[in-house]
């Protein structure tokens, strides 16, 4: 075996390749398990629980936290705040790559994926809220791809097909903001119909704009805590400008972040006090209520703030990671933890440890698939051809 | 607190809901003024 043989074997066995290999090894085995014996072989849902870890995580929160690709393009283009330009592409790839794991982890909870267009293209469900979502969804991750593409054309060489997409550039952003105010609320809007279901204290009428409200700072803490991890881990593929421009966008999406969460705090409360729920709070429940709001949204928020203030971005990337967890955290007790809690313990719904092994191989799939293409293609530096376009 | 009709139910939550916006409306600016006062 030759010296470069060796050293480029020790590249690819990275600690990072031979996790991620052997979590894709044991998820292409449970997807077998799954398309071969059926979705009760391999999870924990019944009648009661038809919606498990696969719609509280994978869709909930994939779709949440991919939130950043709309906040950060209009921030950029739309509101003309060019100096989080070099945030764009990571969150728009972010994003992209989120909601393309979220329409395959869709399949898993779904099956039969080959009746995927159907929604769309062969049976519309126009009066229901799934189809209201899977159509934006749809529609969506098709702005959001063409969005990510003039990267790889750049990558390609591609220059008049990029320059061609690139002159929509404003045209897909606003259909991406208005496409992500419809599915991001009406994905709360979904719980809105399982009032008998879901706790009071999650339950409102105003559910739906908690949804699109939380979206926005979740996206934004999603910017700063990919950037944070692209910062440690590609930190050599990032360009000057990058390098730059990065603690404006962290200290700008934090102290954007703060305001919008203590807006939210507000409207929770309003939530609290239309429906008069203040009893709840001094129960088991209510604890687990305050837990999330004190804990993972005021908290935060208040560190998001004096971070800005104290132009601390230390602080900030740990507000950051602390929300992104708290929206985690409000998304699964909406879809799974507070939701049929009125059933006895024996009845509630514990994923099952092949449906956690499916989540975390999808998860893995995608830090694999960004790897991949910020390794290679134009995310976190300027294509040294096409620097005059920006 | 008790209720016996909605007309008292929707007085309380809708007192309480109104108080909650009013200091809304005077916290957001002073808290926006926290965040940005140190800006250049």
């Amino acid at each position: 075996m030759t010296k470069e043989n060796i050293t480029a074997e020790k590249q690819f066995l990275t600690p990072f390749n031979v996790v991620a290999g052997i979590i894709l090894l044991v998820g292409a085995v449970i997807t077998i398990l799954r398309f071969t014996k059926g979705i009760g072989a391999v999870t924990n849902l019944d009648n009661n629980n038809p919606w498990g870890l696969w719609i509280g995580f994978d869709l909930m929160c994939g779709v949440a936290l991919a939130a950043g690709g709309y906040v950060t393009s209009s921030a950029c283009y739309v509101f003309g705040l060019k100096k989080y330009h070099s945030a764009v592409r990571p969150a728009i790839l972010t994003a992209f790559l989120g909601y393309a794991l979220v329409v395959f982890a869709l399949h898993y909870d779904v099956g039969r994926p080959w009746r995927l267009p159907y929604p769309i293209f062969y049976s519309q469900g126009t009066s229901s809220l799934l189809f209201e979502v899977g159509l934006c969804v749809f529609l969506y991750l098709t702005v959001l791809f063409v969005e990510w593409t003039p990267a790889a054309f750049e990558w390609l060489g591609f220059k008049k097909i990029r320059a061609w997409v690139v002159r929509l550039t404003m045209v897909l952003t606003i259909f991406g903001v208005v496409l992500s105010t419809l599915h991001q609320s009406s994905l709360g809007a979904l719980f809105q119909i399982a009032p008998s279901k879901l706790h009071p204290l999650w339950y409102s009428g105003y559910l739906h704009v908690y949804f699109f409200i939380s979206s926005m700072f979740a996206g934004m803490s999603m910017v700063i805590f990919e950037g944070t991890l692209a910062h440690k881990w590609l930190h050599h593929k990032m360009d000057e400008t990058h390098l730059a421009e990065a603690e404006g966008v962290v200290l700008g999406f934090g102290k954007a972040a703060s305001f919008v969460m203590m807006g939210y705090i507000g409207i929770k409360l309003i939530g609290l006090a239309v429906d008069n729920n203040w009893h709840y709070l001094t129960t088991g429940w209510g604890l687990w209520f305050l837990v999330e709001l004190v804990g993972f949204v005021l908290f935060p928020a208040i560190l998001y703030g004096m971070g800005a203030r104290e132009k601390n971005t230390t602080f900030i990337r740990i507000a950051a990671f602390w929300t992104v967890l708290g929206i985690i955290l409000n998304r699964l007790n909406i879809s799974v933890i507070a939701f049929n809690y009125h059933l006895p313990s024996a009845d509630r719904y514990v994923p099952s440890f092949m449906e956690v092994g499916t989540t975390i191989f999808i998860v893995t799939i995608g830090l694999v698939v960004y790897k991949f293409i910020a390794t290679r293609m134009p995310i976190l530096y300027e294509h040294p051809d096409y620097k005059e376009h920006h | 607190m008790e209720f016996f009709t909605l007309h008292d139910f929707m007085t309380y939550s809708k007192g309480i809901t109104y108080l909650i916006m009013g200091a809304i409306l005077v916290f957001m600016p002073l808290y926006w003024l926290y965040l940005t006062d140190r800006d250049d």
